[in-house]
């Protein structure tokens, strides 16, 4: 009765428009405040009404205990064609005896070239590469392998690994081993980057199409934003500064800040080396922005054109740019085929960067053995030498080989000289010019002629009916038969 | 205008956040302001009804509550004011920066800013831990090349069983890695990120030895990780999203400070227990923290403890293991249980939150494990963590983020061997903790006969001491000057209980497994020559 007595008085034109207002606008937030105590141990989305369940069921309460909503997301299963389709391998791979009519893989930019070559070094030096020469009781031997290490890295094995950096990346160009931070493998080092220039909310730019792996390496934990910025076929897949610029504006639109951009070199999925001019455009683009760039030059080493690879590193030496703002991604999995083995190196300009990344690698660092094992294989040089040599002209055979057999197809492709992979151009094939036509196709090519090969969808093309297919995981027999697979297919339309 | 105000904000979408407000908000101009005071007038002067008069105002109120709340959803919910003084460094400087870079100017030589939870770390790296590594790895202890030099005593390392694997290595040479039938690829190429399933099925049984048979570990729950730390930080990613908080007993370990709150954004709320209880786990206290959370309205997703616990040292009953399940079940939130110290355990009673899990008709899915083959294995440079988790969804999160974390393939082979050897494991097991036992006797003896008490504990490489006799005054302040004593006179590194989150002051925690038996002695003669200077001054 009390409560209705002033809102009577207004009524009767006794009470004020303050009272008026006032007491109700009170009242409702009164009562909102306790329903909101009341409710508050659970979100509204994770309980609703178990509140009280639990307290009267001693133990066994029926309300399950909810994940947090960024692992919901990451649990569910993937609807990336890129994710299925290795899914779809490793539960019916290709083999030549075991399995033949098996889906033969061109997804996964793995190099198992020259395996040999890695297998007989093993053979020879794995005893002393690990625990030290002849297990005498030399207590560096073993206490190297198992006491607590820096985990950014020994620095024995840093010093190796800038020296073979400079072997690959460009000959002129002098890595610092303390600029160095080893993490396990290229994703984490990507990550950790990610982790280190953004926070949550800001946006990376990246020319598309790009790897479908920076999906989940940059945004997954980070909640950091990946804005594409659109390659064209008819810019022959060379960032231009115009879409880079267009993208920084539509994200500023939308009110999104951007915090640097992420480059491929050589580029994937395509595998064009980025030419000198374009790199001092990108560089001169992130320095009008202030934004920072992260360069993943992780196929650096699996050249196979005649075109000479430009590291950003070899430009930066010359003195014209900011530092600062650079960050290397490098990795042994592909140029060294040692993949299993998870090394990545992040090399910065950056100390701040620098000092975050070395603290951020106890979630991601390299185990010691592998770090032994690596100090000794990346000191021979002369076996290094050899290697990188052998692997150049194994993967510029098949290059040539498949390339070789998707011309008798008739079907174009981009001309590249760089990774392990060829990008193709199968809009021929497709039956409608859209995502949904090349889905089919790339359904047709799973399930019908069993070759898993990337869509561009995947890797954020705009133009569709383009495919990625790596080669490296086959050997020479193997391509007659991809060939013929795919021309099955061909031919259905 | 509301909208271009607003998307200067510090909202990271405000397209999403706008939209919704503009229609009743922005596009009201001051003629809609007089159409609302119309009404409230027509109250006043007696010509509006009851329900206008008071649905119009609430319906105001309403929407500007719902304004209001949509505006500040995104953001994580800021600290109130009644969050305590050492609450206040945790919170990232992550909400000044992001304005502060939209006021830089976007010209040529302006520097490149590095991201503001990045900041955070960096500026993290004064705390007294740190100080003493840099100090310890400036000048350190070797009793012939440098016999003054600085002796660690701060770092859980087991060294005890250090001699068994490497005969172990030496005898199995090279079969170690690539077996005898396996082939190359096997290690060079891409295997699964989460372990491979021969490794988790070594460590299901390995896991299952140490608690002596007590629980069988499901192979297909472990997933394997660079490290405990690492399968902390991935369940943290898992369980709780940025603004929300767990529950954590203290003292804690040190790095639960980084593992749990770094990347992930998730607040740590101390639960303090206390000397007079043992340092024992208390619902009392958990809950009390659990209030006080949900007055701040951050929402509590789990509870993280240490079994054996990290420093003390003291092994949970499983009377306190009970209560912690039922006070997480009450509250519908998570444990998360590191026991990676399960082999270092010298005493009896050890008992694994897996097996109580698994003991009655508990919703198991809220129970996380964490292990590591580095602590019991004296493995510390192989950096294998193990996630053992009764939730699917956890499971398969966690399957998919190892790739963040994932072990190198040479180390796993390697472990392969030296897992699947059980004559090894148990005799390793046996005897590590049988020497273990004898170092934290002899090393308690010796701090006794200085006049220094510690908690009777029963796992864990090292023993959880209370100075406090030796403080000059009782307070953090006296407990850092102490610490420092010991790092610069005594050439001592110890951890301070206050970097373990210890309320009260004088506590600090010595590891001793990294020590040999002459070393000792040695130890004790230097804590000795501190503490008679610091009687001698009181």
């Amino acid at each position: 009765m009390r409560l209705v007595v002033p809102l009577q008085g207004i009524v009767q034109g006794r009470g004020g428009l303050i009272i008026g207002s006032l007491i109700p606008c009170a009242l409702i937030y009164f009562l909102r405040l306790h329903l909101k105590r009341h409710r508050s141990p659970s979100d509204r989305a994770d309980l609703p009404r178990s509140g009280s369940r639990p307290y009267r069921s001693t133990r066994g309460s029926l309300a399950p205990a909810r994940v947090s909503s960024r692992a919901e997301s990451i649990a569910r299963p993937d609807k990336s064609p890129y994710y299925v389709g290795l899914d779809r391998v490793s539960r019916d791979p290709f083999d030549e005896v075991d399995n033949p009519v098996g889906i033969i893989q061109l997804g996964l930019a793995e190099n198992r070239l020259c395996l040999d070559l890695i297998e007989e070094w093993l053979c020879e030096n794995l005893n002393g590469a690990m625990i030290g020469h002849g297990g005498d009781k030399d207590h560096l031997g073993i206490g190297g392998i198992v006491e607590y290490q820096p985990l950014d890295g020994l620095m024995e094995l840093k010093g190796a690994m800038a020296s073979f950096m400079t072997q690959v990346l460009g000959r002129g160009i002098s890595f610092d081993p303390s600029r160095i931070v080893l993490t396990a493998g290229a994703t984490p080092a990507v990550e950790i980057l990610c982790f280190c220039l953004a926070d949550p909310g800001n946006a990376f730019i990246v020319p598309a199409p790009y790897y479908p792996g920076f999906d989940r390496d940059m945004t997954w934990r980070t909640g950091v934003e990946l804005i594409p910025a659109h390659c064209r076929s008819a810019d022959n897949f060379i960032p231009s500064i115009s879409a880079l610029d267009q993208a920084f504006n539509q994200a500023r639109k939308r009110g999104k800040r951007v915090r640097g951009i992420l480059i491929s070199n050589p580029s994937n999925p395509m595998g064009k080396l980025l030419p000198r001019e374009t790199i001092h455009n990108l560089l001169h683009f992130a320095q009008e922005k202030n934004i920072h760039i992260i360069s993943d030059e992780i196929f650096a080493g699996s050249i196979h054109g005649n075109e000479e690879f430009v590291s950003l590193a070899e430009i930066l030496d010359a003195g014209e740019f900011d530092k600062n703002r650079v960050h290397i991604v490098y990795g042994l999995s592909k140029d060294l085929s040692l993949a299993g083995f998870r090394v990545g190196v992040i090399y910065s300009y950056n100390d701040d960067v620098l000092a975050a990344a070395k603290k951020l690698t106890r979630f991601s660092s390299v185990s010691a053995p592998t770090q032994r094992l690596l100090i000794s294989l990346l000191s021979d040089t002369s076996f290094i030498e050899r290697y990188l040599e052998t692997n150049r002209k194994r993967i510029r055979e098949m290059y040539d080989l498949f390339v070789g057999g998707i011309k008798e197809l008739g079907v174009k492709y981009v001309e590249s000289s760089g990774g392990l992979y060829c990008w193709v151009d199968m809009s021929g094939l497709i039956r409608s010019y859209s995502e949904k036509g090349e889905l089919e196709l790339w359904d047709k090519l799973l399930n019908v002629a069993k070759v898993n090969a990337t869509p561009g969808s995947a890797c954020h093309s705009i133009e569709p009916g383009w495919f990625r297919c790596c080669f490296s995981t086959l050997s020479k027999d193997n391509i007659p038969t991809v060939i013929a697979r795919i021309r099955k297919v061909a031919e259905m339309r | 205008m509301t909208r271009t105000r607003h998307s200067r904000s510090r909202s990271p979408d405000p397209e999403e956040d706008s939209k919704p407000t503009t229609s009743s908000s922005s596009s009201s101009g001051g003629g809609t302001a007089m159409r609302v005071i119309v009404p409230l007038q027509g109250v006043v002067q007696g010509r509006g009804g009851l329900v206008l008069g008071s649905v119009i105002p609430c319906a105001l109120f309403y929407f500007l509550q719902l304004y209001l709340k949509r505006n500040r959803s995104r953001k994580p919910p800021p600290p109130s004011p009644s969050s305590s003084a050492e609450h206040l460094p945790e919170v990232p400087g992550l909400q000044r920066t992001l304005s502060r870079a939209h006021l830089s100017p976007r010209g040529p030589g302006g520097p490149a800013h590095v991201s503001g939870r990045v900041n955070a770390i960096l500026r993290s790296g004064d705390s007294p831990d740190s100080v003493g590594e840099k100090k310890y790895l400036e000048d350190t202890y070797d009793e012939r090349s440098n016999p003054d030099g600085v002796i660690q005593l701060g770092l859980a390392e087991n060294k005890v069983g250090l001699d068994l694997v490497r005969n172990w290595m030496v005898e199995n040479g090279r079969g170690v890695m690539l077996g005898d039938e396996l082939s190359i690829s096997g290690i060079t190429n891409y295997q699964p990120f989460d372990g491979l399933m021969e490794l988790k099925v070594a460590v299901a049984k390995f896991m299952s030895q140490a608690v002596e048979g007590a629980v069988s570990f499901n192979p297909s729950q472990i997933v394997l990780t660079t490290g405990a730390s690492a399968a902390i930080e991935m369940l943290s990613f898992c369980i709780a999203d940025a603004g929300n908080a767990f529950l954590v007993p203290t003292p804690y370990n040190p790095s639960f400070d980084c593992d749990l709150k770094w990347r992930s954004g998730v607040e740590i709320i101390p639960a303090p227990c206390r000397s007079a209880d043992g340092f024992s786990l208390s619902v009392t206290a958990l809950d009390r923290a659990f209030s006080q959370a949900k007055k701040r309205g951050v929402k509590v997703r789990g509870i993280v403890i240490s079994n054996p616990s990290d420093p003390v040292g003291s092994l949970p009953n499983r009377e306190a293991l009970y209560s912690l399940l039922d006070f997480a079940t009450e509250k519908n939130i998570h444990i998360i249980c590191n026991e990676v110290f399960v082999g270092s355990t010298h005493g009896e009673g050890f008992l694994s939150m897996a097996e109580v899990a698994e003991s009655e008709d508990f919703d198991r899915s809220r129970v996380h494990i964490v292990y590591s083959l580095s602590e019991d294995l004296s493995l510390v440079g192989f950096n294998v963590g193990v996630v053992y988790s009764f939730n699917q969804n956890v499971v398969a999160a966690a399957k998919k983020l190892v790739r963040f974390s994932s072990i190198s393939s040479p180390t796993q082979r390697v472990l392969v061997s030296l897992l699947t050897d059980t004559r090894f494991t148990q005799n390793f097991i046996r005897i590590s903790r049988e020497r273990l036992r004898k170092m934290c006797m002899g090393f308690i003896e010796g701090l006794k006969q200085l006049g220094i008490e510690c908690m009777t504990g029963s796992g864990g490489s090292y023993c959880w001491a209370d100075m406090s006799g030796l403080i000059r005054s009782y307070s953090e302040k006296g407990e850092l000057e102490l610490w420092d004593k010991l790092l610069n006179t005594a050439k001592i590194k110890v951890t301070p209980g206050s970097i373990c989150h210890c309320i009260e002051p004088g506590w600090f925690r010595f590891c001793f497994t990294a020590l040999t038996d002459k070393d000792v002695p040695l130890v004790m003669e230097r804590l000795q020559k501190v503490a008679e200077t610091c009687k001698s001054r009181s």
